[in-house]
């Protein structure tokens, strides 16, 4: 089984690390995993693209995900348009609002009878925890939650690989906070 | 050719690293002596890892940070001549810098290893990938290998140094892969826990001409016409030599370590018409996109090159001998010629001899790393069977995916 992630986000929030760190803790549960980013001239706020694969099986190609299973949204200014392109019908969305699922469905008119819509705020938690509105991490740990193809435990080891030290252990409350928020929080329209 | 070797006991570490970073654990457990290098996208994670290890003490290496691509390669060469393992790398307009002094390594005989990220060159400027760097160091007399994973990337490296360092061939070379595509790709690499495995198959050869104050030599003099083309006619006998000491390089590399690649890579030419030749991180994708094709009963197969230079003829002859028709992707351009693919003019070039032969097709694609998806390729692939049944190749390289030009 392979899954095909696609983050999106703004130059600033970290969707080419948050790509690497849920590749990283596949990669450490022995599962096949790549992660890259879509490079453009780099600059804060600009909108970013970045890409995960998880699988049980070797892969190959090196081709963009066009038709991902799941979108990663970590801001929720992006136009719909950008995230939901050639997302799989009975794709998974999360998205990184205030708004419970059932408000963001309302508010951006997407069809929840085709997609999973999960919502959580990890601006607050991010802001709260890191003391800056950096949402990778917490957004990485409400994935995990809601698809659970990587556990917890190596989700915190790629980050303390990644981020050792006090920052490190932040991110890891971080990605806590935003795994047991995403339930509470979401709604699953179906 | 039988190889004896014992398969090494070796204790692998499986880490989530970019080829980028591959290419660093290899320069690490090479245990390699002088890095030079000058930061250039996308290749200065290179070097920024090398760094690390350096600081870190888990590499004892002088490492020289200069002004310049063309100091960089400089001061390689300078290492190696004085009986140095060295090392270097680069992308890109870097590349360009270095191309006179690609050259002095070559002619000197010095067995460097470089990693290149493969990138665009400018005007315009483009960071992202294509092989167009790389082809243009075609006649500089490297060796040079294009590896499509992270995992080749770290092995082809530890391959390079046993290659460049034998006494019969003495030749740098250069080990590339693509710039972003996989310079920047995070997946799982195997490496060693303990490098000694790795020296025990490269081991060091300091036992070759150097610059000794005890011994003095002079390198590189001003050589006459009565004896240059001797000179550069060695090289070409070393070149030819590289081949098959590169095939051995690979072949005893699998025996110990269980890992190998050959000189070409190819999967399902024996049933194929068509067979889509390859290059770098674009065969995975070829790979996925052909696979259901397959199971589908297509006639479709495909090839990769690994080793560019020296060329792999009777390789790929064998692997193609059977198509009707080969379809080589190329991502660089050879301006002003019909066929404008590189790796496609050699590979007609390699055919010229034959009566029967495969109908041979160019292709350009991924210039400036303009996107390729599995379902390029299969437009590719229908595009193949369409030209096969007509019964003639174009005579012109195809520019496939730029704008304002369609192929009936």
């Amino acid at each position: 089984m392979r899954f095909e992630i696609r983050w999106h986000g703004r130059g600033g929030q970290g969707a080419v690390t948050a790509a690497m760190i849920l590749a990283e803790a596949a990669i450490f549960e022995g599962k096949y995993a790549q992660a890259f980013p879509e490079f453009g001239a780099e600059r804060r706020g600009a909108p970013v693209r970045a890409y995960t694969r998880v699988s049980d099986k070797p892969i190959l190609t090196r081709a963009p995900i066009t038709r991902p299973d799941v979108v990663v949204v970590l801001d929720s200014s992006l136009p719909k348009e950008l995230y939901l392109a050639g997302l799989k019908e009975g794709g998974l969305i999360l998205v990184n609002t205030k708004k419970t699922a059932g408000e963001f469905a309302e508010s951006t008119g997407i069809d929840t009878s085709k997609y999973r819509l999960y919502t959580v705020d990890a601006t607050r938690i991010a802001l709260e925890i890191l003391g800056v509105p950096i949402v990778n991490t917490a957004m990485v740990g409400a994935l995990v939650k809601v698809l659970p193809i990587v556990s917890l435990e190596n989700v915190e080891k790629a980050i303390m690989e990644t981020f050792p030290g006090r920052l490190g252990e932040k991110n890891v409350k971080a990605v806590r906070a935003a795994y047991e928020a995403v339930a509470a929080e979401s709604v699953v329209a179906r | 050719m039988a190889v004896t070797v014992q398969e090494a006991k070796v204790t692998w570490k499986r880490l989530p690293l970019s080829s980028n970073y591959a290419a660093a654990y290899a320069v690490k457990d090479l245990d390699v002596d002088v890095i030079a290098a000058y930061p250039i996208t996308p290749q200065t994670t290179v070097v920024e890892k090398i760094a690390e290890f350096i600081a870190n003490g888990e590499l004892n290496a002088e490492m020289i940070h200069v002004e310049s691509e063309h100091s960089a390669l400089s001061a390689t060469i300078a290492a190696s001549a004085a009986g140095a393992r060295a090392f270097t790398a680069t992308a890109s307009q870097g590349l360009e810098l270095m191309h006179e002094i690609l050259h002095i390594a070559s002619g000197l005989r010095l067995p460097v290893v470089m990693s290149i990220a493969t990138r665009a060159l400018s005007a315009p400027i483009s960071i992202w990938n294509d092989y167009s760097d790389l082809m243009n160091t075609r006649d500089t007399s490297w060796i040079t290998l294009i590896a499509s994973s992270a995992q080749e990337v770290y092995d082809s490296i530890v391959q390079a140094y046993r290659i460049a360092e034998d006494p019969e061939v003495m030749l740098p070379v250069m080990v590339a892969y693509d710039g972003y595509l996989m310079s920047h790709t995070y997946e799982p690499v195997l490496v060693p826990e303990d490098n000694k495995p790795i020296l025990d198959y490269a081991p060091k050869n300091y036992n070759r001409i150097k610059l000794d104050p005890e011994r003095p030599i002079s390198m590189g003099t001003l050589t006459g016409p009565e004896w240059y083309y001797e000179f550069k006619y060695q090289q070409v006998v070393a070149m030819k030599k590289a081949l098959e000491k590169a095939r051995k390089a690979d072949e005893e590399f699998k025996a110990r370590f269980g890992r190998g690649y050959g000189l070409i890579e190819t999967f399902n030419v024996e049933d194929a018409d068509v067979v889509i030749v390859a290059y770098g991180g674009l065969y995975g994708t070829v790979i996925e996109a052909i696979e259901p094709l397959v199971e589908k009963g297509v006639k479709v197969g495909a090839m990769r090159l690994r080793l560019w230079r020296p060329f792999p003829v009777e390789d790929v002859k064998k692997a193609l001998g059977n198509a009707k028709l080969v379809t080589v992707i190329d991502k660089a351009i050879s301006y002003g010629a019909r066929i404008a693919g590189p790796v496609a003019l050699e590979v007609m070039s390699s055919f010229y001899h034959d009566e029967a032969k495969p109908m041979i097709m160019s292709v350009i694609a991924g210039i400036g790393q303009r996107r390729i998806t599995e379902d390029t390729i299969r437009e590719i692939v229908d595009y193949s069977f369409k030209v096969l049944g007509r019964g003639r190749a174009p005579e012109e390289s195809l520019y496939w995916g730029v704008r304002g030009v369609r192929y009936e």
